[in-house]
């Protein structure tokens, strides 16, 4: 089976270069001729998780894989961890700090909604050791 | 008719000189340097005219109708973008520069503004229903509606789905023409366009199930010869019938005002472009409620046919302010069915960046595509007439040049 893989390196509190990567994934997936719905639902989910490792874990890392029937996209940090995924996961919580939220960025949809635009999405996540969210959207 | 190379811009082969000005800035990637010449790949150029305002040789030349096509006909209606008002310093009376028209062989004139306003009041409505996905993206820039149906696909539906005010106008102008008595055949309406993609839009129907404009005319051409008339006329007529509002349309930020909202984005500039609708895509922008995009630096004034710099034109549109009416042109006066104003045929997606139609040949050819961009000196330089590495290993694995054109690689 046909498969695509891609690795980015997402740099830390850099919001010039944050979505860079996001970006990269969009441009290629349009020229391998994905729906764009599915296009747009990577590209949101993505762009989210990737600022998300920019606030909060100081950069990371995110490798995404194309193939004839998903895209599977892994972003993972060595960042301060999650304590508890079910309160990050819901609407309108942030840890986000004020300068961060003064940015327009923390307002706490990061998370619900990389979940609302995938099909699977897994948190990994050890206080102090880091996190890693694995996202699937499929292709039909 | 339809055919690009005709309606957006041609080469002066004898003076190219094959430099890489234009490739290096056309926002689209649609210019190649082949054989000492820039060569436009057609199905990606969206008329923009970055190119023939970066050849250093003046070797693009945007296309239009030549001025003495409209006696071609013997009922002539000029039907002028707002820019045009723009060009001129001092301007106390619109009506000076449609007297002008009159002068230069014009039987009438109908002013694009006035198809502006009604654009306006229908996008209005349209928002008052709120039917169509927010942000709505504005249609009325024609290199904007290009790109976007070339590399924003997913955001297609939120685009307003209502034709240019030029074919509100053009089309107004041919019937109140008609409704006076003057067989169809004889009646020749000419837009004045400021840009080479309203050029092709208006030349092409975009939009229409046939072309509304029976000639498109170039904004610096009908300038230069109306500076020659202007000074000449004694008694002014009142032929303007637009409020400020339409004309405003000229400027970036303009059609925005006409929508009496406050949660609009208006971003100018084909770079600042691309970037607002990446964040589109990206999911943040969904708290504004309309979207206003043009290609060019400051908007319609902006465009590459224009004559005056474009900061200068828009502060003389804004002056303009204090001798017009606030709006002048009201739907229910013009007392048309809604479709009038909607788009006949939805302009279609294209799929010019696509590697292959088959989805595992186009990750094959994306495999290939990194694996000749890692050897590739990423200095961009444009020497082997692609106008970026990455461009250059896509051109490789699509057969349209070969690797050894890259000089500066590490053999």
């Amino acid at each position: 089976m046909s498969s695509l893989h891609l690795e980015f390196d997402v740099a830390g509190n850099n919001f010039v270069s944050a979505g860079s990567a996001s970006d990269e994934v969009k441009k290629t997936l349009k020229m391998l001729g994905v729906d764009p719905v599915a296009v747009r639902k990577v590209a949101i989910a993505m762009y989210e998780g990737e600022i998300n490792m920019v606030i909060h874990a100081g950069g990371g890392k995110a490798s995404v894989d194309i193939d004839t029937d998903k895209v599977k996209i892994v972003l993972a940090d060595e960042g301060p961890g999650i304590p508890d995924i079910s309160l990050a996961m819901k609407d309108g919580y942030s840890t986000a700090p004020d300068a961060i939220r003064d940015l327009g960025f923390g307002a706490g949809m990061g998370l619900p909604n990389m979940k609302k635009y995938t099909d699977e999405m897994h948190i990994d996540s050890t206080v102090g050791v880091g996190t890693t969210v694995t996202m699937v959207v499929n292709l039909r | 008719m339809t055919d690009k190379s005709l309606n957006t811009v041609m080469l002066d082969a004898d003076r190219c000189k094959g430099c890489i000005s234009c490739m290096k800035r056309c926002p689209t990637e649609a210019i190649r340097v082949r054989n000492g010449k820039a060569k436009v790949l057609y199905d990606r150029c969206i008329g923009c005219g970055e190119c023939v305002r970066m050849c250093p040789h003046q070797a693009k030349l945007p296309a239009y109708d030549p001025f003495d096509s409209i006696f071609d006909y013997k009922y002539r209606i000029a039907v002028p973008a707002p820019s045009l008002i723009g060009q001129f310093n001092n301007l106390d009376n619109v009506d000076l520069v449609l007297n002008g028209l009159i002068e230069l062989g014009f039987n009438d004139v109908f002013e694009v503004a006035r198809g502006a306003e009604l654009i306006s009041e229908e996008t209005r409505n349209i928002m008052r229903e709120g039917k169509l996905k927010k942000p709505i993206i504005s249609s009325a820039c024609p290199a904007v509606l290009e790109l976007i149906m070339m590399k924003y696909h997913s955001l297609a539906s939120h685009v307003l789905d209502l034709v240019a005010p030029a074919d509100v106008a053009l089309r107004l102008a041919r019937e109140e023409a008609e409704a006076k008595g003057i067989p169809p055949e004889d009646i020749g309406v000419f837009f004045i366009s400021p840009c080479p993609a309203k050029v092709y839009a208006l030349k092409t129907g975009m939009g229409l199930k046939k072309p509304a404009a029976d000639g498109v005319l170039a904004v610096n051409e009908v300038y230069f010869k109306l500076l020659s008339v202007m000074p000449k006329i004694k008694e002014i007529k009142h032929i303007s019938k637009t409020g400020i509002l339409g004309v405003r349309w000229a400027a970036s930020g303009g059609e925005s005002l006409g929508i009496f909202q406050d949660r609009y984005l208006a971003a100018d500039g084909i770079e600042n472009v691309n970037n607002v609708l990446r964040a589109m895509e990206d999911g943040n922008l969904n708290y504004i409620d309309f979207v206003e995009l043009n290609a060019c630096t400051s908007g319609c004034v902006g465009g590459v046919l224009n004559v005056e710099n474009p900061f200068v034109a828009r502060v003389r549109i804004r002056a303009l302010r204090h001798k017009l009416p606030p709006l002048d042109n009201h739907l229910d006066e013009v007392n048309k069915p809604r479709e009038f104003y909607h788009w006949e045929v939805t302009p279609e997606a294209k799929d010019v960046y696509k590697l292959d139609s088959d989805f595992s040949v186009a990750i094959e050819k994306m495999r290939a595509i990194e694996q000749i961009y890692a050897e590739l000196p990423h200095l961009d330089c444009g020497g082997c007439g692609a106008p970026s590495c990455r461009a250059f290993a896509e051109d490789v694995v699509n057969g349209e040049t070969t690797l050894d054109m890259c000089t500066r690689r590490e053999q």
